[in-house]
């Protein structure tokens, strides 16, 4: 593959269980150096496609390349190239952060210095501890330690956050913004929508096994779910007004009680996406589709509906 | 070349997490030295016999090979598979198959820790019967060349074999539930706990198919005193049949072992 290839290219992905189908058609390209978010409800199917795109589960149809493989039929070559973040772990822990960060370097033809892999992941004060002495937050620094002692081309976080303080949570940013700084192409599912705005350059959103959304952050969902709110109380009671134009309207209000302009965030688009698709099965297969092909033209990402 | 280091590698790493491992080393490790203790002092005052120089045998010098036999098997297959299981469920072989470590190195490293662990523990068993027990020793070179074979031969059967049944749990929860009962009724069965030559020659005959009697028949062969050997089945040490039963295992394990292990269970 060259570097203008994919590093990841899904097309029509589709995986059943027995009568369960847990994706119905999945399309989406991550290109080199970008960190793609995938958001969803907990059972839409963010961890189905990650596990499918990291080997560990065999799709049921549709295609898959990462890193310009079939990962149905990835070997050892393409395993040295991925870094892996599982979503949770409970290993015996026997032994130390940094006897374990070594053994793993030692699996990979050209791994991270293992000390500065410590220190990238704020655990220099714990590197002689047995693993199984740390904290819930300190053990996933280990995971991710782990996922990317390999200096990974790619790299997969599964709600790689999940159960931090807020403190950790900002320093495993600081660390994800540094492997981005050195060109490493992320792939991260997560429940946190502030952890999506912070990382990621695009998303997208899958809500019963379909995308429903996919896009730059700042443009998910269409630019019709992001017109700004103005609301304010006069004599009346409230009132609410989406308007492209707020400042026009604050203008012609001239100075009402409890006036507020709202932008909606990100969560407030993806809760509207997520809860559509929720509705209504057949309505909204049409109405996911139209997004889709809205944010095709808005960030110029090759996808079909 | 790289599988190999990877596997020397393995089997360090091994080593050093299983001896930080309160209950395997109890369990497996120290077991059979435990057992030769006690038996050794609960029949202190009783003969299993005469030697060939017309001294009594002591139940330590009988139990000796029992319980080199008994450590190949918690060694290898017990050890093993509850391990190997556990390392499934706990998702440790998760994160392997998502590296480079090739399928054989981590092999290797099981294995090697089995080696490793099984030549400490059969070094610490024969120590502290010569030692502390007074077991008569073999002089003979030919004794300790047998010793040898059968010791590694028994040690490789029992770790494939292991590996082969650490499909069989069908969590790490349940693994020791599962395995242990396997391993105890195995160690009654083939002349471990009892003397197999007091079994009813059916029951004999179950043991024979498994590979643990023949690896307490091979340690008889090595400790106990010659005139021993008319007590055996046929009247005879039968080395040639312990190769042949042993290899077996080891062929049925390999297939075993490839047929069933995956770093984890893919769903159709």
């Amino acid at each position: 593959m060259t570097t203008t290839d994919p590093v990841v290219s899904v097309r029509d992905l589709r995986k059943s269980y027995g009568s369960f189908t847990a994706l119905h058609g999945v399309d989406f390209d991550i290109h080199r150096g970008e960190t793609f978010a995938l958001l969803g409800p907990n059972g839409a199917g963010k961890s189905t496609t990650i596990e499918i795109l990291e080997g560990y589960r065999d799709r049921s149809g549709g295609e898959a390349r990462v890193l310009g493989v079939d990962p149905q039929h990835g070997r050892l070559d393409w395993k040295a190239k991925l870094g892996i973040v599982l979503q949770s772990s409970g290993e015996s822990g026997n032994v130390t952060v940094r006897e374990q960060l070594r053994h793993f370097a030692s699996f990979y033809p050209d791994p991270r210095d293992v000390e500065e892999t410590i220190a990238a992941v704020g655990l220099e004060a714990k590197a002689g501890t047995l693993i199984r002495k740390l904290s819930g937050g300190q053990r996933r620094r280990v995971d991710v330690a782990l996922g990317v002692i390999g200096r990974p081309e790619l790299l997969f976080l599964d709600e790689p956050t999940t159960g931090f303080d807020p403190e950790a949570r900002h320093q495993f940013w600081d660390l994800i913004r540094s492997l981005k700084a050195e060109g490493t192409t992320i792939l991260l599912t997560t429940h946190y929508l502030d952890e999506a705005a912070q990382l990621g350059d695009r998303a997208g959103v899958i809500a019963g096994g379909r995308l429903v959304a996919i896009g730059a952050i700042d443009e998910l969902g269409g630019a019709e779910a992001r017109v700004p709110i103005v609301r304010w109380r006069d004599a009346d009671g409230r009132h609410e007004e989406r308007t492209t134009t707020p400042g026009a309207v604050v203008a012609r209000l001239g100075e009402p009680e409890a006036l507020e302009v709202i932008r909606p965030s990100l969560e407030d688009v993806y809760l509207g996406l997520v809860s559509a698709e929720g509705v209504s099965t057949s309505s909204t297969r049409e109405g996911g589709s139209t997004r889709l092909n809205g944010e095709t033209r808005l960030d110029g990402a090759e996808v079909s509906a | 070349m790289r599988t190999l280091t990877l596997g020397a590698r393995r089997t360090s790493y091994e080593v050093k997490t299983y001896f930080r491992q309160g209950d395997s080393v109890f369990f497996t490790f120290l077991f059979p030295l435990v057992m030769l203790t006690i038996f050794s002092v609960a029949f202190s005052e009783s003969s299993f016999g005469i030697d060939d120089d017309g001294n009594d045998v002591s139940a330590a010098t009988f139990y000796l090979p029992a319980m080199l036999a008994a450590g190949l098997l918690l060694s290898g297959l017990q050890n093993m598979a509850i391990d190997i299981a556990m390392e499934k469920s706990d998702g440790t072989l998760k994160r392997f198959g998502g590296t480079p470590l090739p399928v054989v190195s981590y092999f290797i490293g099981k294995i090697g820790q089995v080696l490793v662990t099984g030549i400490l523990q059969a070094a610490l068993l024969i120590a502290v019967a010569g030692i502390v027990f007074r077991v008569p020793l073999p002089t003979e070179p030919e004794r300790w060349a047998t010793f040898a074979w059968v010791f590694l031969l028994g040690v490789i059967t029992s770790a494939v074999l292991g590996i082969g049944l650490s499909g069989l749990p069908r969590s790490g929860k349940s693994a020791t539930a599962v395995i242990i009962p396997i391993t105890l009724v195995l160690q009654f069965i083939s002349g471990v706990y009892l003397p197999f030559s007091n079994l009813p020659e059916w029951l004999q005959n179950v043991a024979n198919m498994f590979p643990l009697k023949w690896m307490a028949q091979g340690m008889r062969n090595v400790f106990l005193p010659d005139s021993f050997e008319v007590m055996e089945i046929n009247e005879s040490w039968n080395l040639a049949g312990i190769v042949i039963a042993l290899a077996a295992w080891l062929v049925v394990g390999l297939v075993l072992a490839r047929l069933t292990f995956r770093w984890i269970r893919k769903d159709g």
